[in-house]
């Protein structure tokens, strides 16, 4: 074992793509909980999102043709869970198993022919001076654009929800989609919204994997991401930027302990692979215990279906 | 314009007619989706749902039916019974695994002694125990920190998984298979051995522990207190509390039962069909449960026809995988798109439809 390979800017840098996928999962399922729908498919639409983007990048030789189509292919798959729990009225949880479920098997019937192909390289953006300042430079501005596009959707997602007019309404119908209803809001146009947002950035997110981390398509290779990005939004008690602190907390995690495996800890392997997930158990424990404070803060009507009786 | 109105109570009916007419729809999409691959649909849904069971092979495929209906009616009975009072244990794929794992170490500890009266027992009930307390951990949190069941069950599939590669090849790997991973063998070894009991039905244990549990399920919903206080919180938890249900104590006994169930399920699979711990040996059984429970309608008999209907689907999608070349992908497809019809459809139970400008309430 040597632990002096691990280098702590390579670890730092590394974090932040490791935790790139998981953060944009994130924060779309928080918009999508915000506006009081709770979204169990997540991992379906990361891998949808991972196959379409992988295709198109592969096909176009484009990656940023790639994350647009992932980007549509999540959300478009969200719609079915849009359309099946606001014109059905189906159970949320239910239909976002399904969602799951059809994700896992839709995604690797796509990419059938797509197994084994190496999808065209994404560059890192050129930041001039900055990449060079010592260790700074590596662990902050050497990465590709989608690893700065996923801070920008944190913060817009924040201002949004903080500052706008549109954030009030999304939040009023999360909080009480019958008052909502009552003041003349589209409940069922926002929430229908929303998903598509929390499907486009599932979708992003999986071909943040598929085209940048991994960077090759595997079945089933999201691996429970989309299911820890659910904590994370628990984790970041359905705030944006403890969202973001959650995903890069997550992504050390993970990071670290492949640096450990890499430097031949004698912990075997498979324990160190189930350390994210145990993590992720140990804190939502945590959060979930401080006497319901993060239930606190919850969005009213998560989960509830909505049906105008008159 | 449509509108949907909600009906006083459930229609009796559409509460049978839907899980056929999903899966009439599930058939025409997935017919679709065949004719997209490029494979002619009427053929590709001929061999999956009519060739196992009447065809050429059918006296292969009809053994294969029970082997697989088994496991899924097993789970689906334990989940149906959470999902009916609003515990959402999803994680029965992890217990299923840890089941397998418990009986197979107790069998193997016993290796090579012939005491079948005694050993198969033992792993039985080892089996059931490792996917209780599987699933006692998500349980026992939900009742002492009020953590999540649906996020900690599924992720604790993730722990099983990597829990089960470390078995395959470490402590349970077999000593004389010159270092490849995997168990023994337990079919070889007679008396941890879960056989076929009528020779070509694909009849084992497990199947009869399958119909135990239904039979059971149904007089527990039907005339036990137990079942009626599960159906209570289902429909009303708030009425639930004030029948002197206490919510804690139904939480630890439904994820108890559904890991047992899941637990028993692996070990039946794990000494019989699948013969020995290896890295891939659960094979998705604890997801599609969650399909047949619905399919179910979460009711005993439903859970077992949906189980069969479920088990010919994984059969005629080998067969159609031998005989047309469709992908062994094409079939999860077709199993995800049956449960996302079903809970469209399952609309016209608690509603009704009019269609023009109903009288305002």
């Amino acid at each position: 074992m040597d632990l002096s390979t691990i280098n702590p800017a390579i670890l730092l840098a590394s974090l932040m793509i490791a935790s790139t996928p998981i953060l944009l999962a994130a924060i779309g399922e928080l918009v999508a909980e915000k506006s009081g729908v709770l979204n169990l498919g997540v991992e379906g639409m990361m891998i949808t999102g991972a196959i379409c983007g992988f295709i198109a990048a592969v096909e176009t030789g484009s990656p940023t043709m790639g994350f647009l189509a992932a980007a549509v292919g999540g959300a478009v798959l969200s719609m079915t869970f849009g359309i099946l729990t606001q014109f059905f009225l189906s159970n949320q949880v239910a239909t976002g198993l399904a969602l799951t479920l059809f994700g896992l098997g839709l995604s690797s019937l796509m990419g059938q022919s797509y197994v084994g192909l190496k999808p065209p390289p994404v560059g890192d953006i050129n930041f001039g001076p900055l990449a060079d300042i010592p260790f700074l430079g590596r662990v902050l501005f050497q990465h590709d654009a989608m690893v700065y596009v996923s801070i920008l959707i944190v913060a817009a997602v924040w201002a949004f929800l903080k500052f706008t007019r549109a954030g009030l309404i999304l939040r009023a119908v999360g909080e009480s989609h019958g008052a909502a209803h009552a003041l003349g809001y589209k409940v069922v146009a926002v929430r229908l919204a929303a998903i598509a947002f929390g499907g486009a950035c599932a979708g992003l997110g999986g071909a943040y994997l598929s085209l940048v981390r991994v960077p090759q398509w595997t079945e089933g290779m999201t691996a429970g991401a989309g299911w820890i990005a659910l904590a994370i939004v628990v984790f970041g008690s359905w705030k944006p930027w403890r969202v973001l602190i959650g995903a890069y907390l997550f992504g050390g995690v993970t990071v670290l302990q492949l640096n450990l495996q890499a430097a031949g800890v004698e912990v075997p392997v498979e324990y160190l692979s189930m350390s994210p997930y145990l993590i992720t158990i140990l804190v939502l424990v945590i959060m979930s215990s401080g006497r319901g404070r993060a239930a606190l803060n919850a969005p009213a009507s998560l989960g509830r279906t909505f049906h105008a009786s008159s | 314009m449509i509108r949907l109105e909600k009906r006083p109570q459930p229609s009796k009916a559409w509460s049978y007619a839907t899980p056929l007419l999903a899966v009439l729809l599930t058939m025409v999409a997935g017919g679709a989706l065949f004719a997209i691959l490029g494979k002619d649909p009427l053929l590709a849904i001929r061999t999956i749902f009519w060739e196992p069971l009447f065809g050429e092979f059918a006296w292969y495929y009809r053994g294969q039916l029970l082997i697989k209906a088994g496991p899924l009616v097993l789970i689906a009975i334990g989940l149906s019974l959470g999902f009916r009072a609003g515990i959402w244990n999803i994680g029965a794929e992890g217990q299923y695994i840890m089941g397998a794992i418990f009986g197979a170490a107790v069998g193997l500890a016993f290796y090579p002694m012939e005491a079948r009266w005694l050993i198969f027992p033992l792993m039985i009930i080892a089996g059931a125990f490792g996917g209780f307390v599987w699933a006692m951990i998500p349980a026992l949190l939900k009742t002492k920190f009020n953590t999540n069941e649906i996020l900690v069950s599924l992720l604790l599939v993730y722990v099983a998984e990597q829990f089960l590669a470390s078995m395959a090849l470490g402590l349970l790997r077999n000593p004389e298979g010159s270092g490849f991973p995997g168990s023994r063998n337990l079919q070889q070894y007679p008396a941890a051995a879960n056989g076929e009991l009528i020779a070509g039905t694909g009849l084992h244990w497990g199947g009869v522990a399958a119909l135990i549990a239904v039979i059971l399920a149904y007089i527990l919903l039907n005339r036990h207190m137990l079942g009626f206080q599960i159906r209570v919180t289902g429909e009303s938890p708030r009425a639930a509390r004030f029948a002197g249900v206490k919510p804690n104590l139904l939480v630890v006994v439904c994820m108890g039962i559904s890991g047992g169930l899941a637990g028993l399920a692996g070990l039946f699979e794990v000494a019989g069909p699948a013969g020995q711990i290896s890295i891939d040996f659960n094979s998705g059984y604890g997801f599609t449960a969650i399909i047949v429970a619905f399919l179910g309608r979460l009711h005993p008999v439903g859970i077992l026809l949906a189980g069969l209907l479920l088990a010919l689907t994984y059969i005629g999608g080998e067969a159609a995988q031998a005989n047309l070349g469709l992908p062994a992908a094409a079939i999860q497809a077709f199993q995800g798109m049956l449960l996302f019809f079903l809970l469209a459809v399952d609309v016209l139970t608690n509603f009704r439809v009019r269609i023009g400008k109903g009288e305002m309430a």
